[in-house]
């Protein structure tokens, strides 16, 4: 039993750690730094590097181009990249549908679509959930119905989809679609693969309440899908839903991006002054609320980091990812609101990307630097955390099925 | 990283399990809290055979060389049977300050009794006033011819009615918080002029007043160097915070299980209970919890030995405070979930909760130790 990384673990670390010093790019970097948003072009070209080196996928097996890390490899990995701010990795692709083309795909499936995601060449999005399906997603209506044309067999696709991220730069789309609605609702799911590039495809932005458009719909009318673009069976979709969901909570715990956001906090309480002039760190009322944030951040690291080193033994993570998703989120949404607290009237003015309403983007004090100006938009951006990817009340759902057998 | 144990670590702990398991039932228990030693002189001896008395030592000491896991694996094993023996007060914190810092004889004859099981020894240290800081000591020592006087009054001492022998803090220079000017000294339970004023936890062990006026011991019984035992007395408290972490954990994971049996069997509505959502998400917290404390659990065994003195306490401080609450919220939950029951004294539910309430009440509770942690921020 040992906490502290063995030599060839550090060593990893330090491998890692000055890669990504050497070849993360200086304006990436800076607009990191000051908390501006790369958009689709930083993701891009930070993927394509990571690519390069051979570092595209960190969990993926090496015969589609991983590196052939293990877990704690894996852990060290996100760490350092949390910590050197660089641009997330597109979950989309890599982590959710890429498992279950490897698992459930055939090989046409696999040798297309792999490359491609690691390469970054296709940007993914993903159709799971639609207006009448939320938290109770086996409900889902939107109908593809299988027909024959000149062209071949297809599906002809109608309904809507939301909620997706990044969707406005998707070239394809993962959509839960419904094929039967025969016996059991979860028995009629297919899991398609649709162009993003299709006739009949409308991708309409939701602006959410931090002014910012994240999330889309995406409606389909009369949208063809080429039979080929199912991904394993006919109306056994929401096995391949199941898998994906728990490969999409294990990352979602966001161990060392909060890590990086404690650090933040930290670094603000010291800036910023309290209501005797003193640094709001030596508030101790203020103190303890990071102290209290900061020990539930500890619990969960290790508890990750015992759970990711059981998931080497055995594959597939099970439903004690539940326990990091609940836990990982609302640290996320603590941290978030402590950095807003932190600003004090400061966390009041809303500069929509680090401008005034005149378009200019002078700091407002010396204390409120650019970078601080979004800080309560991410208090309001981060109330979806403990929301997608399985509500925390689904999660406990899970967790009493699943775990406890309730 | 490595969160693999050894084959010693899982062979003690399971032979620990099954002997608890076979002869230390719920209701063997509350027998023995009703018998005047108030624990089981057989079970023990039964740890000293297992080597659990033995463990944490070093082998020149007659100790089986353990470290802090070993230590944590054992303290959750008794904390799931809720054992009375006062291996906390005699090994975890006697022990370790023997070892530490007592003279060569010190260590071979109390060590040896300590290991043997022949010897149970009591750490009295916290005072009136001082409430949870451990850099209070009004208690006196005073040269006296060859040796020593010893004066003073010393609270909730842990195991101090069974103890043949007490660990006894004095000041030998300075005033009551200082750091600098604490001394310790070994002092016979039976000794003139020594009072053991005996009762009952809230949780069924047994503690009490230790009152000392003008007691003489000789020049031997100083254990360590004059005026500078505190650093020492700390690090015991923080190995004793570790334990308790370990047990608090123990203690989770059989209320989890009582809980978790008693929603599914448990009919009301023509249903068990354990289908009630509300009850659900509950039972899904606690598990959480418990878990994550876990975790924290296992994070004072591996830093409590830290060399770094600061870094060792800014992270037994986080666990305690941290167990502190999950045992809150899952000793609350349990009582609550069992309904009416889960306020008897018939369930070893109520019993579970009332220890993991006295944990959290020993050696600085949750608020203590976020304070503690909260202030180690300013120094990062």
């Amino acid at each position: 039993m040992n906490l502290d990384y063995s030599p060839e673990e550090q060593e990893f670390r330090d491998e890692v750690r000055s890669f990504i010093q050497a070849n993360l790019p200086a304006d990436i970097r800076d607009r990191a730094k000051t908390g501006g948003r790369g958009g689709k072009d930083d993701i891009v070209r930070w993927q394509k590097i990571l690519y390069e080196k051979g570092w595209g996928a960190s969990s993926w097996p090496e015969q589609y181009g991983g590196p052939g890390w293990n877990a704690v490899q894996r852990h060290i990995f996100e760490d350092e990249c949390a910590e050197a701010g660089t641009p997330m990795q597109l979950p989309f692709g890599l982590k959710m549908v890429a498992p279950v083309i490897m698992r459930f795909g055939n090989e046409a499936q696999k040798s297309y679509f792999l490359p491609r995601i690691i390469s970054a060449e296709d940007w993914w999005c993903q159709g799971y959930s639609e207006p009448g399906a939320g938290s109770d997603l086996a409900s889902l209506k939107t109908r593809a119905v299988r027909g024959t044309d000149a062209e071949g067999e297809h599906y002809i696709v109608n309904g809507q989809k939301t909620w997706n991220t990044l969707g406005q730069y998707a070239d394809w789309i993962f959509c839960l679609v419904r094929t039967s609605t025969e016996g059991r609702q979860q028995e009629g799911i297919s899991f398609l693969l649709i162009d993003m590039k299709t006739p009949g495809i409308t991708v309409k932005p939701i602006i959410m309440l931090d002014g910012e458009h994240e999330v889309n719909e995406v409606w389909f009318d009369n949208v063809r899908v080429p039979v080929e673009n199912r991904v394993g069976d006919e109306n056994k979709g929401w096995t391949y839903a199941k898998f994906l969901l728990g490969h999409e909570r294990t990352g979602i715990a966001g161990v060392g991006r909060s890590k990086a956001a404690l650090r933040r906090l930290k670094s603000l309480a010291r800036r910023q002054a309290g209501d005797n002039g003193k640094p709001l760190i030596e508030d101790q009322r203020f103190r303890d609320r990071i102290a209290q944030v900061e020990m539930e951040l500890m619990a969960l690291e290790i508890t990750n980091l015992k759970l990711i080193s059981e998931e080497g033994k055995a594959h597939a993570p099970g439903p004690e990812a539940s326990m990091l998703k609940i836990k990982g989120s609302e640290i996320q949404q603590t941290l978030t609101e402590l950095c807003m607290q932190a600003l004090g009237p400061y966390s009041v003015p809303w500069l929509h990307d680090g401008q005034d309403l005149a378009g200019s983007s002078q700091p407002l004090a010396e204390s409120f630097t650019v970078r601080d100006a979004g800080t309560s938009g991410a208090y309001f951006n981060t109330r979806k955390t403990t929301i997608y990817g399985g509500s925390s009340e689904i999660q406990k759902n899970i967790i009493s099925q699943m775990i406890l057998g309730l | 990283m490595d969160f693999n144990l050894t084959e010693e670590q899982t062979a003690i702990q399971d032979s620990l399990k099954r002997y608890l398991a076979k002869d230390y039932a719920f209701e063997q228990r509350r027998a023995l809290t009703k018998t005047p030693l108030g624990h089981s002189a057989e079970a023990w001896a039964t740890y000293a055979e297992l080597g659990i008395l033995a463990l944490p030592f070093p082998e020149s000491a007659g100790g089986l060389g353990g470290n802090a896991v070993d230590t944590m694996l054992i303290a959750e094993t008794l904390g799931a049977s809720l054992a009375l023996e006062p291996f906390l007060s005699t090994v975890v914190l006697s022990g370790s300050l023997i070892n530490e810092i007592g003279t060569p004889a010190q260590r071979d004859t109390l060590l040896a009794g300590i290991t043997q099981g022949t010897l149970q020894v009591a750490l009295a240290h916290g005072e009136p006033g001082a409430r949870y800081a451990t850099n209070h000591v009004a208690a006196t020592a005073k040269k006296d011819g060859a040796g020593w006087s010893l004066s003073g009054h010393k609270v909730v001492v842990l195991g101090a009615p069974s103890a043949d022998k007490l660990l006894v803090s004095a000041r030998t220079s300075g005033s009551a918080f200082d750091t600098n000017g604490v001394s310790l000294f070994v002092v016979d339970a039976k000794a003139a002029g020594v009072t053991v004023r005996a009762y009952a936890t809230q949780d069924s062990q047994r503690a009490g007043e230790v009152l000392l006026k003008d007691v003489k011991v000789g020049a031997d019984a100083l254990v360590g160097a004059v005026n500078q035992a505190l650093p020492a007395i700390e690090h015991a408290i923080d190995r004793g915070i570790a334990a308790l972490c370990a047990e608090a954990v123990g203690v989770m994971a059989a209320l989890n299980a009582a809980t978790l049996e008693y929603l599914k069997t448990r009919k009301q509505f023509g249903q068990p209970i354990g289908k009630f959502q509300a009850l659900q998400h509950r039972m899904a917290e606690m598990a959480i919890a418990t878990e994550h404390a876990r975790s924290m659990a296992l994070l004072a065994a591996v830093k409590v030995e830290s060399a770094d003195v600061a870094e060792r306490r800014r992270n037994v401080s986080a666990a305690k405070a941290y167990i502190g609450q999950s045992a809150r919220t899952v000793g609350q939950g349990a009582v609550q979930m069992h309904g009416g029951m889960g306020v008897t004294d018939e369930l070893i539910v109520s019993h579970f909760f009332k220890r993991l309430t006295v944990i959290n009440a020993t050696f600085g509770d949750a608020d203590h130790h976020l304070g503690k942690f909260s202030d180690s921020l300013l120094a990062a």
